[in-house]
Protein backbone atom coordinates (compact mmCIF):
# COMPACT_ATOMS: atom_id res chain seq x y z
CA UNK A 1 0.00 0.00 0.00
CA UNK A 2 2.76 2.27 1.07
CA UNK A 3 5.97 2.15 -0.19
CA UNK A 4 9.15 4.54 0.83
CA UNK A 5 12.74 4.37 0.04
CA UNK A 6 15.37 6.31 1.13
CA UNK A 7 13.11 9.17 1.56
CA UNK A 8 14.27 12.42 2.79
CA UNK A 9 12.56 15.56 3.30
CA UNK A 10 13.52 19.41 3.85
CA UNK A 11 11.56 21.88 4.88
CA UNK A 12 12.43 25.63 4.81
CA UNK A 13 15.98 24.75 4.23
CA UNK A 14 16.37 22.56 7.35
CA UNK A 15 17.00 18.77 7.01
CA UNK A 16 13.18 17.34 8.60
CA UNK A 17 14.52 13.81 8.09
CA UNK A 18 16.56 11.17 5.27
CA UNK A 19 16.73 7.52 4.68
CA UNK A 20 13.37 6.92 5.78
CA UNK A 21 12.20 3.11 4.59
CA UNK A 22 9.06 2.45 5.03
CA UNK A 23 6.46 -0.68 3.99
CA UNK A 24 3.08 -0.74 4.83
CA UNK A 25 0.80 -3.79 3.43
CA UNK A 26 -2.84 -3.94 3.01
CA UNK A 27 -4.85 -4.04 6.14
CA UNK A 28 -2.33 -3.43 8.44
CA UNK A 29 -2.61 -0.95 11.32
CA UNK A 30 0.52 0.90 12.04
CA UNK A 31 1.64 4.18 14.47
CA UNK A 32 3.66 6.48 13.83
CA UNK A 33 5.78 7.57 17.15
CA UNK A 34 8.78 9.96 17.84
CA UNK A 35 8.95 13.24 19.96
CA UNK A 36 7.60 16.70 18.66
CA UNK A 37 9.29 18.04 15.60
CA UNK A 38 10.83 14.90 14.71
CA UNK A 39 9.04 14.56 11.08
CA UNK A 40 5.66 12.56 12.00
CA UNK A 41 3.16 15.10 10.52
CA UNK A 42 5.54 15.75 7.28
CA UNK A 43 5.76 12.18 7.01
CA UNK A 44 1.49 12.16 6.65
CA UNK A 45 2.03 14.78 4.61
CA UNK A 46 4.51 13.12 2.10
CA UNK A 47 2.24 10.39 1.82
CA UNK A 48 -0.49 12.65 0.71
CA UNK A 49 1.25 14.17 -2.00
CA UNK A 50 1.39 17.58 -0.06
CA UNK A 51 5.31 17.61 0.38
CA UNK A 52 7.79 16.80 -1.84
CA UNK A 53 10.55 14.44 -1.40
CA UNK A 54 14.00 16.23 -1.34
CA UNK A 55 15.75 12.34 -1.86
CA UNK A 56 14.41 8.98 -2.59
CA UNK A 57 11.13 7.74 -3.42
CA UNK A 58 7.49 7.06 -2.60
CA UNK A 59 4.58 5.55 -4.16
CA UNK A 60 0.87 5.13 -2.64
CA UNK A 61 -1.49 2.37 -3.72
CA UNK A 62 0.93 1.92 -7.05
CA UNK A 63 0.94 5.16 -7.64
CA UNK A 64 2.38 8.65 -7.24
CA UNK A 65 0.77 10.35 -3.97
CA UNK A 66 -0.99 13.02 -5.80
CA UNK A 67 -2.65 10.12 -8.19
CA UNK A 68 -3.31 7.76 -4.97
CA UNK A 69 -5.02 11.10 -3.62
CA UNK A 70 -8.90 10.21 -4.15
CA UNK A 71 -8.25 6.50 -2.43
CA UNK A 72 -6.59 8.07 0.46
CA UNK A 73 -8.98 8.93 3.68
CA UNK A 74 -7.16 11.59 5.49
CA UNK A 75 -8.00 13.41 9.35
CA UNK A 76 -5.90 15.87 10.00
CA UNK A 77 -5.14 17.06 13.79
CA UNK A 78 -7.61 18.87 14.74
CA UNK A 79 -8.78 20.62 18.29
CA UNK A 80 -12.53 20.03 18.09
CA UNK A 81 -14.86 21.94 15.86
CA UNK A 82 -16.57 25.61 17.57
CA UNK A 83 -19.17 24.97 19.63
CA UNK A 84 -21.23 27.18 17.67
CA UNK A 85 -20.95 25.48 14.85
CA UNK A 86 -24.66 24.95 12.87
CA UNK A 87 -24.07 21.66 10.89
CA UNK A 88 -24.98 17.87 11.77
CA UNK A 89 -22.69 14.96 11.52
CA UNK A 90 -24.38 13.93 8.37
CA UNK A 91 -23.63 16.75 6.51
CA UNK A 92 -20.51 16.62 8.20
CA UNK A 93 -20.04 12.67 6.46
CA UNK A 94 -21.86 13.90 3.27
CA UNK A 95 -18.61 16.77 2.78
CA UNK A 96 -15.86 13.25 2.71
CA UNK A 97 -18.18 12.10 -0.02
CA UNK A 98 -19.06 15.47 -2.35
CA UNK A 99 -16.89 18.06 -0.98
CA UNK A 100 -14.31 18.38 -3.41
CA UNK A 101 -17.18 18.58 -6.20
CA UNK A 102 -17.51 21.48 -8.26
CA UNK A 103 -20.70 22.02 -9.44
CA UNK A 104 -24.17 23.28 -8.97
CA UNK A 105 -25.32 21.19 -6.12
CA UNK A 106 -28.95 20.41 -6.85
CA UNK A 107 -29.97 17.00 -8.81
CA UNK A 108 -32.36 18.31 -11.83
CA UNK A 109 -32.19 14.99 -13.70
CA UNK A 110 -33.65 11.13 -12.83
CA UNK A 111 -30.09 10.22 -12.50
CA UNK A 112 -28.42 12.63 -10.56
CA UNK A 113 -32.12 12.17 -8.40
CA UNK A 114 -30.82 8.09 -8.05
CA UNK A 115 -27.06 9.15 -7.43
CA UNK A 116 -28.10 11.52 -4.55
CA UNK A 117 -29.94 8.53 -2.77
CA UNK A 118 -26.90 6.07 -3.22
CA UNK A 119 -24.75 8.13 -2.00
CA UNK A 120 -27.43 8.88 0.95
CA UNK A 121 -26.76 5.26 2.06
CA UNK A 122 -23.04 5.55 1.35
CA UNK A 123 -23.20 8.33 4.33
CA UNK A 124 -25.14 6.04 6.22
CA UNK A 125 -23.51 3.27 5.85
CA UNK A 126 -20.36 5.03 7.04
CA UNK A 127 -21.80 6.33 9.90
CA UNK A 128 -22.63 3.01 11.23
CA UNK A 129 -19.53 1.37 10.63
CA UNK A 130 -18.15 4.28 12.84
CA UNK A 131 -20.74 3.32 15.03
CA UNK A 132 -22.16 7.16 15.58
CA UNK A 133 -25.55 6.89 14.61
CA UNK A 134 -26.91 7.89 18.22
CA UNK A 135 -25.69 11.30 17.53
CA UNK A 136 -25.14 11.91 13.48
CA UNK A 137 -27.94 14.16 13.46
CA UNK A 138 -26.88 16.67 16.39
CA UNK A 139 -25.41 19.71 15.68
CA UNK A 140 -21.11 18.51 15.50
CA UNK A 141 -20.28 21.75 17.95
CA UNK A 142 -22.21 19.99 20.74
CA UNK A 143 -20.69 16.76 20.42
CA UNK A 144 -17.92 15.01 22.84
CA UNK A 145 -14.36 14.76 21.22
CA UNK A 146 -14.69 10.81 21.09
CA UNK A 147 -18.01 11.65 19.61
CA UNK A 148 -16.36 13.99 17.03
CA UNK A 149 -13.58 11.81 16.18
CA UNK A 150 -16.26 8.97 14.97
CA UNK A 151 -18.08 11.02 12.69
CA UNK A 152 -14.93 12.24 11.20
CA UNK A 153 -13.65 8.87 10.56
CA UNK A 154 -17.04 7.78 9.38
CA UNK A 155 -16.30 10.96 6.77
CA UNK A 156 -12.82 9.57 5.94
CA UNK A 157 -14.88 6.88 5.57
CA UNK A 158 -17.37 7.48 3.13
CA UNK A 159 -15.41 6.89 0.14
CA UNK A 160 -14.30 3.75 0.78
CA UNK A 161 -10.28 4.75 0.47
CA UNK A 162 -8.18 1.72 0.53
CA UNK A 163 -5.96 3.83 3.47
CA UNK A 164 -6.74 6.10 6.11
CA UNK A 165 -4.38 8.39 7.57
CA UNK A 166 -5.13 10.03 10.93
CA UNK A 167 -3.24 12.30 12.78
CA UNK A 168 -3.27 12.29 16.42
CA UNK A 169 -6.85 10.82 16.75
CA UNK A 170 -6.71 10.08 20.03
CA UNK A 171 -5.38 13.31 20.98
CA UNK A 172 -7.71 15.33 23.46
CA UNK A 173 -10.04 12.19 24.24
CA UNK A 174 -10.18 10.75 27.50
CA UNK A 175 -8.94 7.17 27.98
CA UNK A 176 -11.99 5.46 27.42
CA UNK A 177 -12.31 6.96 24.35
CA UNK A 178 -9.14 6.10 23.44
CA UNK A 179 -9.52 2.58 23.69
CA UNK A 180 -12.88 2.56 21.77
CA UNK A 181 -11.38 4.53 19.09
CA UNK A 182 -8.72 2.41 18.28
CA UNK A 183 -10.90 -0.86 18.76
CA UNK A 184 -13.11 0.77 15.38
CA UNK A 185 -9.73 1.32 13.80
CA UNK A 186 -8.91 -2.14 14.09
CA UNK A 187 -12.46 -3.28 13.22
CA UNK A 188 -12.27 -1.57 10.15
CA UNK A 189 -8.73 -2.45 9.00
CA UNK A 190 -9.86 -6.47 9.63
CA UNK A 191 -13.55 -6.26 7.82
CA UNK A 192 -12.63 -3.54 5.29
CA UNK A 193 -9.17 -4.47 4.34
CA UNK A 194 -8.24 -1.17 4.64
CA UNK A 195 -4.91 -0.25 6.06
CA UNK A 196 -4.25 2.50 8.42
CA UNK A 197 -1.72 4.92 9.66
CA UNK A 198 -2.03 6.85 12.51
CA UNK A 199 0.36 9.50 14.57
CA UNK A 200 0.22 8.90 18.15
CA UNK A 201 1.75 10.37 21.45
CA UNK A 202 1.35 7.43 23.35
CA UNK A 203 1.39 3.85 22.14
CA UNK A 204 0.03 2.61 25.10
CA UNK A 205 -3.60 2.28 24.32
CA UNK A 206 -2.54 0.86 20.87
CA UNK A 207 -0.17 -1.60 21.44
CA UNK A 208 -2.74 -4.69 21.70
CA UNK A 209 -4.06 -3.89 17.85
CA UNK A 210 -0.61 -2.19 15.87
CA UNK A 211 0.90 -4.18 13.54
CA UNK A 212 3.87 -2.20 12.83
CA UNK A 213 5.04 0.96 14.23
CA UNK A 214 7.40 3.73 12.78
CA UNK A 215 9.50 5.53 15.20
CA UNK A 216 10.85 8.62 14.26
CA UNK A 217 13.75 11.11 16.12
CA UNK A 218 16.97 12.43 15.19
CA UNK A 219 15.98 12.91 11.63
CA UNK A 220 16.05 9.35 11.36
CA UNK A 221 13.18 6.28 11.71
CA UNK A 222 13.14 2.71 12.59
CA UNK A 223 10.45 0.50 11.10
CA UNK A 224 9.13 -2.91 12.31
CA UNK A 225 7.02 -4.25 15.36
CA UNK A 226 6.09 -2.45 18.19
CA UNK A 227 8.43 -5.14 20.62
CA UNK A 228 11.07 -4.65 18.25
CA UNK A 229 11.33 -0.93 17.47
CA UNK A 230 10.73 -0.10 21.24
CA UNK A 231 13.49 -1.46 23.13
CA UNK A 232 16.75 0.36 24.70
CA UNK A 233 18.75 -0.26 22.17
CA UNK A 234 17.52 1.14 19.01
CA UNK A 235 15.74 4.49 20.75
CA UNK A 236 19.39 5.31 22.00
CA UNK A 237 20.66 4.66 18.55
CA UNK A 238 18.12 7.03 17.22
CA UNK A 239 18.28 9.52 19.75
CA UNK A 240 21.43 9.09 19.74
CA UNK A 241 21.81 9.42 23.60
CA UNK A 242 21.23 6.47 26.31
CA UNK A 243 17.22 5.99 26.49
CA UNK A 244 15.90 3.36 28.43
CA UNK A 245 12.76 1.43 28.00
CA UNK A 246 10.86 -0.07 30.73
CA UNK A 247 7.75 -2.33 30.99
CA UNK A 248 4.99 -1.98 33.59
CA UNK A 249 3.36 -4.95 35.20
CA UNK A 250 0.11 -4.25 33.03
CA UNK A 251 2.63 -4.30 30.26
CA UNK A 252 2.57 -0.42 29.01
CA UNK A 253 5.56 0.73 27.86
CA UNK A 254 7.45 3.81 29.57
CA UNK A 255 10.51 5.38 28.02
CA UNK A 256 12.69 6.89 30.41
CA UNK A 257 15.81 9.32 29.52
CA UNK A 258 14.29 11.00 26.32
CA UNK A 259 16.31 14.15 25.05
CA UNK A 260 13.25 16.50 23.69
CA UNK A 261 13.12 18.15 20.84
CA UNK A 262 11.99 21.71 21.24
CA UNK A 263 8.08 21.57 21.11
CA UNK A 264 5.08 24.13 20.96
CA UNK A 265 2.11 22.25 23.02
CA UNK A 266 3.94 20.61 26.22
CA UNK A 267 0.68 20.15 28.07
CA UNK A 268 1.04 16.56 26.37
CA UNK A 269 4.57 15.57 26.99
CA UNK A 270 5.42 12.77 29.97
CA UNK A 271 7.82 10.23 30.01
CA UNK A 272 5.04 7.68 28.73
CA UNK A 273 5.39 7.06 24.72
CA UNK B 1 -46.85 63.46 0.31
CA UNK B 2 -47.54 60.50 1.82
CA UNK B 3 -50.09 58.01 0.70
CA UNK B 4 -52.69 56.18 3.30
CA UNK B 5 -53.99 53.19 3.49
CA UNK B 6 -57.45 52.62 2.74
CA UNK B 7 -59.86 49.99 4.02
CA UNK B 8 -59.25 47.82 0.43
CA UNK B 9 -55.87 45.66 0.90
CA UNK B 10 -56.19 44.94 -2.46
CA UNK B 11 -56.27 48.79 -3.61
CA UNK B 12 -52.66 49.06 -1.31
CA UNK B 13 -51.25 46.17 -2.98
CA UNK B 14 -52.16 47.96 -6.52
CA UNK B 15 -50.87 51.31 -5.28
CA UNK B 16 -47.61 49.89 -4.19
CA UNK B 17 -46.87 49.37 -8.01
CA UNK B 18 -48.52 52.33 -9.85
CA UNK B 19 -45.33 54.62 -9.50
CA UNK B 20 -42.29 53.40 -10.92
CA UNK B 21 -39.83 54.35 -8.47
CA UNK B 22 -41.63 51.91 -6.05
CA UNK B 23 -41.43 49.04 -8.76
CA UNK B 24 -37.81 49.94 -9.03
CA UNK B 25 -37.66 49.72 -5.27
CA UNK B 26 -39.19 46.36 -5.37
CA UNK B 27 -37.28 44.87 -8.41
CA UNK B 28 -33.52 46.45 -6.39
CA UNK B 29 -35.06 45.03 -3.12
CA UNK B 30 -35.71 41.21 -4.20
CA UNK B 31 -32.24 41.23 -5.84
CA UNK B 32 -30.15 42.41 -3.17
CA UNK B 33 -32.12 40.54 -0.97
CA UNK B 34 -31.40 37.07 -2.70
CA UNK B 35 -27.96 37.55 -2.99
CA UNK B 36 -27.09 38.89 0.38
CA UNK B 37 -29.14 36.25 1.87
CA UNK B 38 -26.79 33.30 -0.18
CA UNK B 39 -23.41 35.27 0.64
CA UNK B 40 -24.67 35.64 3.82
CA UNK B 41 -25.40 32.26 4.81
CA UNK B 42 -21.85 31.18 4.00
CA UNK B 43 -20.34 34.77 5.54
CA UNK B 44 -22.13 33.95 8.83
CA UNK B 45 -20.97 30.33 8.81
CA UNK B 46 -17.50 31.19 8.01
CA UNK B 47 -17.77 33.70 10.71
CA UNK B 48 -16.75 36.22 8.97
CA UNK B 49 -19.30 39.14 10.29
CA UNK B 50 -16.57 41.40 11.07
CA UNK B 51 -14.94 40.83 7.91
CA UNK B 52 -18.41 41.41 5.93
CA UNK B 53 -19.00 44.68 8.34
CA UNK B 54 -15.32 46.44 7.21
CA UNK B 55 -16.43 46.05 3.98
CA UNK B 56 -19.82 48.00 4.47
CA UNK B 57 -18.43 50.80 6.32
CA UNK B 58 -15.74 51.10 3.46
CA UNK B 59 -18.53 51.49 0.73
CA UNK B 60 -19.34 54.71 2.41
CA UNK B 61 -15.64 56.32 1.40
CA UNK B 62 -15.72 54.48 -1.57
CA UNK B 63 -19.09 56.46 -2.90
CA UNK B 64 -18.02 59.86 -1.57
CA UNK B 65 -14.37 59.63 -3.13
CA UNK B 66 -16.22 58.11 -6.30
CA UNK B 67 -18.37 61.16 -6.47
CA UNK B 68 -15.98 63.51 -5.56
CA UNK B 69 -13.64 62.88 -8.88
CA UNK B 70 -16.44 62.74 -10.78
CA UNK B 71 -16.90 58.79 -11.15
CA UNK B 72 -20.48 57.10 -10.89
CA UNK B 73 -20.89 56.24 -7.23
CA UNK B 74 -22.15 52.74 -8.03
CA UNK B 75 -18.49 52.33 -9.44
CA UNK B 76 -17.16 53.58 -5.92
CA UNK B 77 -19.33 50.96 -4.25
CA UNK B 78 -17.35 48.01 -5.93
CA UNK B 79 -13.52 49.65 -5.92
CA UNK B 80 -14.08 50.40 -2.56
CA UNK B 81 -15.37 47.20 -1.21
CA UNK B 82 -13.05 44.93 -3.63
CA UNK B 83 -9.89 46.94 -2.51
CA UNK B 84 -10.72 46.42 0.97
CA UNK B 85 -11.00 42.71 0.32
CA UNK B 86 -7.91 42.53 -1.67
CA UNK B 87 -6.20 44.92 1.19
CA UNK B 88 -7.84 42.62 4.03
CA UNK B 89 -6.56 39.32 2.37
CA UNK B 90 -2.91 40.78 1.87
CA UNK B 91 -2.87 41.41 5.53
CA UNK B 92 -4.78 38.22 6.54
CA UNK B 93 -7.26 40.21 8.02
CA UNK B 94 -9.58 37.86 6.53
CA UNK B 95 -8.80 35.42 9.28
CA UNK B 96 -12.15 34.22 10.79
CA UNK B 97 -12.93 35.86 14.01
CA UNK B 98 -12.47 32.71 16.08
CA UNK B 99 -8.53 32.45 15.53
CA UNK B 100 -8.17 36.68 14.91
CA UNK B 101 -5.83 38.49 17.31
CA UNK B 102 -6.74 41.29 19.45
CA UNK B 103 -4.44 43.25 17.43
CA UNK B 104 -6.13 42.52 14.31
CA UNK B 105 -9.53 43.94 15.48
CA UNK B 106 -8.50 47.03 16.62
CA UNK B 107 -6.85 47.61 13.63
CA UNK B 108 -9.63 46.78 11.85
CA UNK B 109 -11.36 48.96 14.07
CA UNK B 110 -9.29 52.20 13.23
CA UNK B 111 -9.73 51.24 9.63
CA UNK B 112 -13.06 51.51 9.86
CA UNK B 113 -13.31 54.84 12.02
CA UNK B 114 -10.44 56.12 9.28
CA UNK B 115 -12.55 55.13 6.76
CA UNK B 116 -15.83 56.70 7.83
CA UNK B 117 -14.70 59.61 8.48
CA UNK B 118 -13.00 59.72 5.05
CA UNK B 119 -16.36 59.48 3.57
CA UNK B 120 -17.68 62.26 5.58
CA UNK B 121 -14.75 64.69 4.57
CA UNK B 122 -15.16 63.33 0.97
CA UNK B 123 -19.02 65.03 1.17
CA UNK B 124 -18.45 68.16 2.40
CA UNK B 125 -15.56 68.65 0.27
CA UNK B 126 -18.22 67.72 -2.90
CA UNK B 127 -20.97 69.89 -1.42
CA UNK B 128 -23.46 68.49 -3.68
CA UNK B 129 -25.41 66.62 -2.24
CA UNK B 130 -25.51 63.95 -4.30
CA UNK B 131 -27.03 60.98 -2.28
CA UNK B 132 -25.55 62.66 0.61
CA UNK B 133 -24.58 61.17 4.02
CA UNK B 134 -27.85 60.20 5.28
CA UNK B 135 -28.57 58.57 1.94
CA UNK B 136 -24.77 56.87 1.84
CA UNK B 137 -24.90 55.53 5.42
CA UNK B 138 -29.01 54.74 5.96
CA UNK B 139 -29.63 53.73 2.48
CA UNK B 140 -32.07 55.10 -0.62
CA UNK B 141 -35.05 52.16 -1.67
CA UNK B 142 -36.83 54.54 -3.21
CA UNK B 143 -34.29 56.12 -5.12
CA UNK B 144 -32.79 53.60 -7.21
CA UNK B 145 -32.56 53.90 -11.06
CA UNK B 146 -33.20 51.63 -14.41
CA UNK B 147 -30.34 51.66 -14.57
CA UNK B 148 -28.60 50.58 -11.02
CA UNK B 149 -31.23 47.81 -11.50
CA UNK B 150 -29.94 46.57 -14.20
CA UNK B 151 -26.29 46.74 -12.63
CA UNK B 152 -27.50 45.04 -9.78
CA UNK B 153 -29.20 42.12 -11.81
CA UNK B 154 -26.24 41.11 -13.25
CA UNK B 155 -23.85 41.59 -10.23
CA UNK B 156 -26.41 39.32 -8.77
CA UNK B 157 -26.39 36.57 -11.31
CA UNK B 158 -22.65 36.44 -11.64
CA UNK B 159 -22.06 36.29 -7.90
CA UNK B 160 -24.94 33.48 -7.68
CA UNK B 161 -23.35 31.32 -10.14
CA UNK B 162 -19.89 31.70 -8.85
CA UNK B 163 -21.43 30.12 -5.65
CA UNK B 164 -23.33 27.69 -6.70
CA UNK B 165 -20.48 26.14 -9.22
CA UNK B 166 -18.25 25.92 -5.79
CA UNK B 167 -21.08 25.67 -3.25
CA UNK B 168 -20.05 22.18 -1.86
CA UNK B 169 -15.86 23.19 -2.00
CA UNK B 170 -16.66 26.12 -0.30
CA UNK B 171 -18.68 24.79 2.53
CA UNK B 172 -15.91 22.33 2.91
CA UNK B 173 -13.54 24.62 3.17
CA UNK B 174 -15.26 26.48 5.57
CA UNK B 175 -16.04 23.77 7.96
CA UNK B 176 -12.73 22.15 7.77
CA UNK B 177 -9.90 24.24 5.93
CA UNK B 178 -7.50 21.46 6.75
CA UNK B 179 -8.99 18.89 4.80
CA UNK B 180 -10.11 20.59 1.93
CA UNK B 181 -6.40 21.26 1.45
CA UNK B 182 -5.54 17.63 1.61
CA UNK B 183 -8.74 16.82 -0.89
CA UNK B 184 -6.50 18.96 -3.25
CA UNK B 185 -8.85 21.91 -3.20
CA UNK B 186 -7.73 25.18 -4.15
CA UNK B 187 -7.85 26.81 -0.45
CA UNK B 188 -6.11 29.69 -0.20
CA UNK B 189 -8.20 30.55 -3.58
CA UNK B 190 -11.40 30.05 -2.28
CA UNK B 191 -10.54 31.60 0.63
CA UNK B 192 -9.18 34.80 -1.43
CA UNK B 193 -12.56 34.41 -3.76
CA UNK B 194 -14.88 34.25 -1.39
CA UNK B 195 -14.18 37.66 0.14
CA UNK B 196 -14.28 39.34 -3.37
CA UNK B 197 -17.70 37.77 -3.80
CA UNK B 198 -18.62 38.91 -0.50
CA UNK B 199 -17.09 42.59 -1.47
CA UNK B 200 -19.42 42.88 -4.31
CA UNK B 201 -22.63 41.33 -2.46
CA UNK B 202 -21.57 44.26 0.19
CA UNK B 203 -21.09 46.85 -2.33
CA UNK B 204 -24.49 45.88 -4.01
CA UNK B 205 -26.40 45.80 -1.29
CA UNK B 206 -25.13 49.03 0.34
CA UNK B 207 -26.05 51.04 -2.75
CA UNK B 208 -29.81 50.00 -1.15
CA UNK B 209 -29.81 49.58 2.54
CA UNK B 210 -26.70 52.60 3.14
CA UNK B 211 -23.33 51.51 4.37
CA UNK B 212 -24.62 50.69 7.88
CA UNK B 213 -27.68 48.87 7.27
CA UNK B 214 -26.29 46.61 5.62
CA UNK B 215 -26.45 43.81 8.49
CA UNK B 216 -29.98 43.82 8.50
CA UNK B 217 -29.65 41.76 5.00
CA UNK B 218 -26.34 40.05 5.21
CA UNK B 219 -26.35 38.97 8.87
CA UNK B 220 -30.00 38.78 10.04
CA UNK B 221 -31.65 36.42 7.21
CA UNK B 222 -28.91 33.85 7.52
CA UNK B 223 -28.03 33.76 10.94
CA UNK B 224 -32.08 33.26 11.38
CA UNK B 225 -31.89 30.71 9.72
CA UNK B 226 -28.60 28.89 10.97
CA UNK B 227 -30.72 28.86 14.46
CA UNK B 228 -33.72 27.50 12.18
CA UNK B 229 -32.06 24.34 10.66
CA UNK B 230 -28.93 22.81 10.18
CA UNK B 231 -29.32 21.39 6.66
CA UNK B 232 -27.21 23.43 4.37
CA UNK B 233 -30.06 23.49 1.73
CA UNK B 234 -32.93 24.13 3.74
CA UNK B 235 -30.80 27.09 5.45
CA UNK B 236 -29.95 28.67 1.83
CA UNK B 237 -33.71 28.83 0.99
CA UNK B 238 -35.26 29.64 4.73
CA UNK B 239 -32.01 32.46 4.44
CA UNK B 240 -33.63 34.12 1.19
CA UNK B 241 -37.34 33.66 2.39
CA UNK B 242 -36.37 35.54 5.16
CA UNK B 243 -34.64 38.09 3.19
CA UNK B 244 -37.63 38.53 0.74
CA UNK B 245 -40.18 38.95 3.48
CA UNK B 246 -37.63 41.76 5.15
CA UNK B 247 -37.56 43.51 2.19
CA UNK B 248 -41.47 43.32 1.06
CA UNK B 249 -42.87 44.17 4.21
CA UNK B 250 -40.21 46.86 4.81
CA UNK B 251 -40.58 48.65 1.60
CA UNK B 252 -44.49 48.05 1.51
CA UNK B 253 -44.74 49.59 5.00
CA UNK B 254 -42.48 52.23 4.48
CA UNK B 255 -44.82 53.28 1.36
CA UNK B 256 -47.77 53.89 3.38
CA UNK B 257 -45.34 55.88 6.69
CA UNK B 258 -43.27 59.06 6.96
CA UNK B 259 -40.49 57.58 8.75
CA UNK B 260 -37.42 56.01 6.48
CA UNK B 261 -37.30 52.43 4.92
CA UNK B 262 -34.49 51.80 6.23
CA UNK B 263 -35.52 51.87 9.82
CA UNK B 264 -38.05 49.56 8.76
CA UNK B 265 -36.30 47.01 7.24
CA UNK B 266 -33.88 46.64 10.15
CA UNK B 267 -35.96 46.79 12.80
CA UNK B 268 -37.92 43.25 10.85
CA UNK B 269 -34.63 42.28 10.49
CA UNK B 270 -33.95 42.28 14.09
CA UNK B 271 -37.43 40.71 15.10
CA UNK B 272 -36.96 37.83 12.54
CA UNK B 273 -33.68 37.13 13.88
CA UNK B 274 -35.17 37.21 17.53
CA UNK B 275 -38.22 35.13 16.80
CA UNK B 276 -35.52 32.52 15.37
CA UNK B 277 -33.75 32.40 18.35
CA UNK B 278 -36.50 32.34 20.37
CA UNK B 279 -37.79 29.21 18.53
CA UNK B 280 -34.44 27.20 19.03
CA UNK B 281 -34.84 28.00 22.69
CA UNK B 282 -37.90 26.87 23.33
CA UNK B 283 -37.40 23.89 21.14
CA UNK B 284 -34.19 23.14 23.12
CA UNK B 285 -36.39 23.43 26.31
CA UNK B 286 -38.85 20.44 25.74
Amino acid sequence: MIELSGAAVRLGGKRVFSDVELHVGAGALVAVLGPNGAGKSTLMRVILGLVRLEAGSVTVLGRSPAQARGEIGYLPQRHGFDSSTRLRGVDLVRLGLDGARWGIPVALTKAARKRHRAEAQQVEDAITLAGAQAYAHRPIGELSGGEQQRLLIAQALVREPKLLILDEPLDSLDLPNQAAVTALLRRICTAQRVSVLLVAHDVNPLLPYLDQVIYMAGGQARTGPAAEVITSATLSELYGAPIEVLQTQDGRLVVVGQPEAPHHHGHRHELVT
Amino acid sequence: MTPTLSPNPITDLNALFTFPFMVNALEAGTIVAVLAAVVGWYMVLRRQSFAGHTLSVMAFPGAAGAALIGLPSTLGYYLACGGAALLMRSRRWSIRSRSGSQTETVTIATVQTLGLAAGFLFLSLNNAVLGGTETLLFGTFLGVSRGQVLALLIVALVVLALIALAARPLLLETIDPEAARARGLPVALLDAGFLLLLAAAVAATSQITGALLVFALLVAPAAAAQQVTMRPALGLVLSVVFALAIVWLGLGIAYFSIYPVGFYVTSIAFAVYLAARLARTVKRAR
